[in-house]
């Protein structure tokens, strides 16, 4: 499925492990339960992790500074613990890799996935990216500090957002 | 539906007019005031809503967060400003949790929908008890706010009164706690039944320790300076709520006893629906929404164009809706409120009613919501025609009577002295009795007295009730206290007891 980034769309060269696969060469995405056999792996690409959203992003503290990507998942697009995972991932643990969103949901939901510290999503086949792009301009302030640090400006919280 | 926010209840005369006219326009004529302070209109058609929502814009108002599992409309005291017994103005620090909540990135898909309620004044106006988050406001040292947190309240089907989560929260670190309570919650709060999915039902599960512990490992955890309030941005919010400039009046209160001494009428109005003010020769006025027999909060497009006009003439421009459903001026010249009861009569808002027993709170029911059990309207406009006699009513005193038409409490019913819960018995509409709930300082959750009654015998049994309560109680209590007092056990069997 297409990878968004940046606005744009990436190739995706990341591997997603299946649980009973044995583990490939190239960057390779595992599941939790996976995460020490990747990390014992000799060489040859980088790891990421898939976390359910049950997961606390705190047991990949050890982990995360070999780790190049975290992907989140979003059951159903209310479900919205991945929010709250990008952002202590980021601000907590401050993971510099890529954060990534799987699963359902919504352009709606792109400027708060931005805000909270998502880098990649993982739309539907045939998006139409100008959706996204929109979703991404209609608003342009914010009330509240976010992983982007936007610059406070103008009355009470008031902050832009950048373009 | 289409329901619109008043951030804690605030709004301009000119908000008003644009209220009155999409009511006009695209509804039946009337709105309906909610116990959130916000507007809701039953009939609004979907494909007028775009439009609608861009008159709105217009009058700098939205429709954001007034329903899904995000940050509620914050409510606050309607006497903000301008009560008599308040120690801080709430309405800075909801305004601040208004912009802090607003299209907030991380908590606009939480498990439930989430409330909260602040207050800054001793008697607690806002059901601070009763919300996901209540916030009681005092000043601290160094002329900064502090907050006393409670947490876990809610209604609904699993009623609880809220626990105190700290008492002395820093203005300063009132955004970060907030932060940390909500990512508690959006993290571990049930997602796989919604009916227990509301903090309320966290906190029980974890216990009251376990839960402060997580909020505050994430309050520790978290970079503090990020989220600090800071004093400049706090002083910017307060300048925008400044007093307004008040007029010398201090003969007005002595033309005002005149007045209230040649009218009884006018007397008993000024007893029920004003509320002391801070400065000498004003007071708050309470319009009632709840005329005899009426539809409780209901009000039609010619009377919101009447209270934006007397809100300009009487004061200063600023109205506050109540989580009661009635309408607030909260700066009015005592001697001006015979002119203003004058109008406000003649045109069906002036009655003598505010905090009696016809002062009732009703949600939509089966006549409007897909989810009742019973129709709430009816019952509650037959309440207010058996209890509309004003001297009947003053001789009752200070009651409750709250009314949901099922479970899920929209009418707050267990916070009602009187609770009137709708069920469906047998495929007929029914309705439970509740006692003894309350929503303020001394908040408690009314207990079912028995088995449920058609929509007349319940009528009935309320009847009994209150005479019960005038023949037992002692001199000065109020219902309340008669009702804790005596247990329900006597108006249980009053109630039951048809001849
Ligand atoms: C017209 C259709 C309406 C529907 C279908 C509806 C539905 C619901 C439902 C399902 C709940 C329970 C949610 C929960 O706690 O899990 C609820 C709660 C609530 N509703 Fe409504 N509602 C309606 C109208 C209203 C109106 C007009 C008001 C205000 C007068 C209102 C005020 C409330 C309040 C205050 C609660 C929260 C009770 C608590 O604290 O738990 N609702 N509503
Ligand atoms: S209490 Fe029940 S009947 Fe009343 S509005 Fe709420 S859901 Fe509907």
């Amino acid at each position: 499925m297409p990878l968004l980034e940046n606005g744009q769309i990436v190739a995706d060269g990341w591997t997603l492990v299946q649980d009973d696969q044995v583990l490939p060469d190239g960057d390779i995405l595992v599941p939790l339960s996976r995460l020490s056999e990747g990390l014992g792996r000799n060489g040859k690409g980088r790891l990421g992790v898939v976390l359910t959203p049950d997961a606390r992003v705190e047991v990949l503290k050890e982990a995360l500074p070999r780790l190049d990507l975290v992907c989140l998942t979003f059951p159903i697009f209310r479900d919205g613990r991945a929010f709250t995972q990008a952002r202590s991932l980021r601000e907590h643990l401050h993971f510099a890799g890529a954060v990534r969103v799987t699963g359902h949901f919504l352009p709606d939901q792109y400027e708060f996935l931005l805000r909270c510290g998502v880098s990649q999503l993982v739309i539907p086949e045939q998006s139409d990216l100008t959706v996204w792009q929109k979703a991404h301009e209609r608003i342009t302030v914010a009330y509240q500090p976010s992983v982007l640090n936007e610059k406070p400006e103008g009355f009470g919280f008031r902050r832009f957002l950048s373009p | 539906m289409l329901r619109v926010a008043i951030p804690y209840g605030v709004l301009s005369a000119a908000q008003m007019r644009t209220l009155a006219y999409i009511a006009r326009r695209y509804d039946r004529d009337y709105g309906h005031f909610t116990t959130r302070q916000n507007i809701q209109f039953n009939w609004i058609r979907l494909e007028d809503t775009p439009d609608i929502l861009d008159i709105l814009a217009d009058a700098e108002m939205h429709a954001i967060q007034t329903s899904g599992n995000c940050i509620r409309n914050v409510t606050s005291d309607q006497f903000a400003g301008a009560a008599r017994d308040e120690v801080l103005d709430p309405r800075v620090h909801a305004e601040i949790l208004r912009q802090w909540s607003t299209l907030h990135p991380e908590f606009t898909f939480l498990p439930r929908k989430f409330k909260i309620a602040i207050s800054g004044s001793a008697q607690d106006r806002v059901a601070a008890r009763f919300h996901d988050i209540g916030l009681l406001a005092r000043p601290g040292d160094n002329g900064r706010a502090v907050f006393e947190v409670y947490v876990g309240g809610g209604l609904g089907r699993t009623p609880i009164v809220g626990v105190k989560l700290r008492d002395d929260l820093p203005e300063e670190d009132l955004i970060a706690y907030l932060e940390a309570v909500l990512r508690v919650y959006n993290a571990y709060g049930r997602r796989d039944n919604i009916y227990k999915a509301r903090i309320k039902i966290l906190v029980q599960a974890l216990g009251l320790d376990a839960f402060r512990d997580q909020v505050n490992a994430e309050f520790v955890a978290m970079d503090r300076s990020r989220y600090r309030l800071a004093p400049k941005v706090v002083e910017a919010i307060r300048a925008r709520f400044a007093s307004p400039v008040f007029e010398d009046a201090a003969a007005a209160a002595t033309q005002l006893a005149g007045q209230v001494k040649a009218d009884p009428a006018f007397a008993a109005w000024v007893g029920t629906n004003t509320h002391p003010h801070q400065r000498d020769g004003y007071c708050s006025v309470t319009i009632s929404c709840k005329p005899a027999g009426g539809i409780p909060g209901d009000v039609t497009s010619a009377q919101m164009d009447l209270l934006a006009d007397v809100a300009e003439q009487y004061s200063f421009g600023e109205l506050r809706i109540t989580h009661l459903q009635n309408v607030v001026l909260g700066h009015v010249r005592q001697d001006r409120l015979f002119a203003l009861w004058q109008v406000l009569a003649a045109n069906g808002l002036g009655t003598a009613n505010v905090g009696m027993i016809t002062d009732i709170i009703a949600c939509p029911g089966l006549d409007y919501c897909a989810l009742a059990n019973a129709r709430s309207i009816p019952i509650a406009q037959k309440l207010s025609q058996r209890f509309s006699n004003a001297t009947l009513q003053h001789e009752i005193g200070a009651l409750r009577l709250n009314i949901s038409g099922c479970i899920n409490a929209c009418g707050h019913h267990h916070a009602g002295h009187i609770g009137i819960l709708g069920v469906d018995k047998r495929g007929e509409e029914a309705f439970q009795i509740t006692l003894g709930g309350s929503a303020g300082e001394d908040a408690s959750i009314g207990q079912i007295i028995g088995s449920a009654m058609s929509e007349d015998e319940t009528v009935d049994a309320i009847a009994r009730i209150v005479d019960t309560y005038l023949v037992r109680r002692k001199p000065g209590e109020h219902f309340i206290e008669t009702c804790r007092r005596l247990g329900a056990a006597p108006f249980k069997d009053v109630a039951y007891a048809t001849a």
